[in-house]
């Protein structure tokens, strides 16, 4: 088991640079604090390009519910502001906008599901905009499957309370390369549920980061992921507090097993000093299930005012705890299926935050037939 | 009618250095299905490590001896093998498992012991009854095994197992301990309802007399050091209750 607690970068994460242009960011070269956990060389393009040529897979999706819209729009107003060399590429590179809009007091009881289908080929960039309009109330899910070598930015934006259910789920086949930018933005008393799953493709990089236009803003992010043999995992949050009176919380789970199974966790939250009234949480928790598997988690709080609800972060990496696997077992329950319940027991809380039954299911089996690998 | 045999059992604990450190001297102890039998000793004579071995935790190691049950060698079983043979323990210590429900938990346990699934018609009565037996709150189903229950609830969901499991033999480590006596009294009640079946052994390890006012034994033995150094019936609890362990522990010394 390896664990690695860092103390925070003296730096702070409000000041980075920010551009469109992918040159305006020097070369990587993986001695940089945001890139220091991540094999540059797995990246191939994605690192080293100026422009990416390669075709995107498109968003399929059944018959939209009515108040939903999704269209090919050539540009858009900027609601990231790229602040990474990879999401500045994607920016550059993506050939117009996928945009998604749910007009105002629309509620679905639904999902709307939208399905990505790598179908290989070269280096791609694509930018989604979701749109949530004021008092709607929708789950939005989007499963990203196939293989790819993708870059991709995906910005959503909630208007007054609003309420959104955003579950993006990695399922991609091994080999499949992904660095992706998801911006949140939330409006005054909106609430957003973020839910992140990545469980397929060779490296996956996601960065996702909030950012509050009103008082009463709530985001939630949640997070679960499986790692095996030789799969790069890597999930940072940049939850920036600007606004007072609004919630985060952070809450990601993850699973390893696996010879240089790699987990990288990194949650950022700044608490700027007119965000009085912030309340805020963030935890990560990681299980390593077999030797030579590492999880690095670095949480990092911010705070530039007193005047906070709460302010907390908390990590623990751990082995598969004998003792529960002994108190299941002594109730005659074979080992393997003893272990499925624990781990299953483990992100439970997490699959529980998915609001479509079917999709919760097919995750939780998916994670046990991953557990499987190694205990039969 | 099922027999529980422990012959000469000679236990060590598994240090985390890989050290061994010799606890059970040879303890000698037989178990019929309808007996109630007692083991008391004081703190760290290693009555849950007897416990504990019996039911096979990784933690220590068997250096001699044996344990059969019907005739079946026990100690050539995996954990869940024993429990499936019809060996039950009672925890001193439940262990919580987050995000996995008690009805979920018992469902799942029931199936592995009985070989197949229990009736889904007549399985959520039988729990509902259990509870109700034990006077839990039917909203505990619904709660994460272990998770957040208070010492008296734990040690009542260990009783709940032992009433729907049905072993033939049961180990009952410290049940009494922290335990209110409303509490101590239900319990003890569950554990005279599997008794009266006459189909189960029950070992009750305790270091008080308080639960042997509730549970009467059939056979009280007294565990010092290791091993078992006296034994007799009700009256032998009635004594320590007056006189404690002194007697034992300096008779050692
Ligand atoms: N992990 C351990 N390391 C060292 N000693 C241990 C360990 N576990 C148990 N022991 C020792 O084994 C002895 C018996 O313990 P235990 O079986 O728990 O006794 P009891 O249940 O009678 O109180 C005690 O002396 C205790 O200190
Ligand atoms: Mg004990």
């Amino acid at each position: 088991m390896t664990t690695e607690a860092i103390a925070p970068p003296p730096s702070t994460k409000s000041q980075v640079l920010r551009s469109f242009d992918v040159t305006d960011f020097p070369a990587l070269n993986g001695l940089e604090e945001e890139w220091r956990f991540t094999p540059l060389k797995r990246l191939g393009e994605l690192v080293t390009a100026v422009k990416l040529t390669g075709v995107a897979p498109a968003i399929e999706h059944g018959d939209l519910p009515a108040g939903v819209t999704l269209s090919h729009v050539d540009n858009a107003d900027a609601v990231l502001t790229p602040f990474d060399r990879v999401s500045a590429l994607a920016y550059g590179s993506a050939d117009g906008v996928t945009l998604i809009e749910v007009a105002p007091e629309t509620e679905l009881a639904e999902a709307v599901v939208l399905r990505l289908v790598g179908k290989g080929g070269d280096a791609a960039a694509a930018r989604t905009l979701v749109k949530v309009g004021a008092f709607a109330k929708v789950t939005i899910v989007l499963e990203q499957t196939g293989t790819a070598v993708l870059a991709d930015n995906i910005e959503v934006v909630t208007a007054d309370s609003a309420q959104l259910t955003f579950v993006t789920v990695a399922e991609w086949d091994a080999g499949a390369v992904q660095a992706q930018h998801i911006k949140l933005v939330v409006g005054k008393d909106a609430r957003v549920q973020h839910v992140q799953v990545a469980l397929g493709g060779d490296l996956v990089r996601q960065s996702t980061s909030v950012e509050y236009t009103g008082r009463g803003g709530d985001a939630e992010l949640w997070g679960l992921y499986f790692a095996d043999a030789g799969q790069h995992f890597e999930h940072r949050q940049l939850v920036d507090h600007t606004v007072p009176d609004c919630r985060s919380y952070v809450g990601y789970r993850g699973a390893l097993q696996g010879a240089s199974a790699k987990t990288v966790w990194v949650g950022d939250v700044l608490i700027r000093a007119t965000a009085t009234g912030t309340d805020t949480y963030e935890i990560n928790r990681n299980l390593i299930l077999t030797d030579g598997a590492i999880a690095h988690s670095v949480p990092n709080l911010e705070i530039e005012t007193g005047e906070v609800a709460g302010a907390g972060h908390a990590s623990a990496t751990g082995r598969f705890d004998d003792e529960q696997l002994f108190y299941l077992m002594a109730r005659g329950i074979p080992e393997g299926e003893a272990r499925k319940l624990v781990v299953r027991g483990f992100f439970a809380e997490l699959l529980n935050k998915i609001p479509v039954e079917e999709l919760r299911e097919r995750l939780g089996d998916a994670v046990e037939a991953r557990l499987a690998e190694y205990t039969s | 009618m099922s027999t529980l045999e422990i012959r000469d059992l000679q236990v060590s604990v598994k240090l985390p250095e890989g050290e061994l450190k010799p606890i059970l001297a040879g303890v000698d102890l037989t178990v019929k299905a309808g007996e109630t039998h007692a083991i008391m000793g004081p703190n760290g004579s290693g009555k849950s490590t007897l416990a504990y071995s019996i039911a096979g935790h990784p933690k220590y190691q068997i250096t001699g001896g044996s344990v059969t049950l019907d005739g079946q060698d026990v100690l050539a079983m995996t954990v869940d093998e024993r429990a499936r043979a019809g060996l039950f323990l009672a925890m001193q210590y439940p262990v919580e498992v987050p995000g996995v429900s008690v009805a979920n938990f018992l469902r799942t346990a029931k199936t592995a012991i009985d070989g197949e699934a229990p009736k889904l018609r007549t399985w959520a009565g039988e729990l509902r009854g259990a509870m109700e037996k034990l006077q839990m709150d039917p909203a505990f189903a619904q709660r994460n095994v272990n998770e957040g229950f208070s010492g008296g609830e734990k040690k009542r969901h260990e009783i709940m197992q032992l009433e729907l499991l049905k072993p033939k033999v049961a180990i009952l480590d410290e049940t009494d301990s922290g335990l209110d006596i409303d509490a101590l009294r239900i319990v003890s009640e569950g554990v005279n309802r599997v008794r009266e079946t006459g189909e189960t052994g029950l070992l009750l390890i305790t270091h008080y007399t308080r639960i042997l006012r509730y549970i009467k034994p059939d056979f009280v033995h007294v565990f010092v050091a290791g091993k078992i150094v006296e034994q007799g019936g009700p009256e032998l609890s009635e004594q320590l209750e007056a006189e404690g362990y002194e007697r034992y522990v300096a008779a050692r010394a």
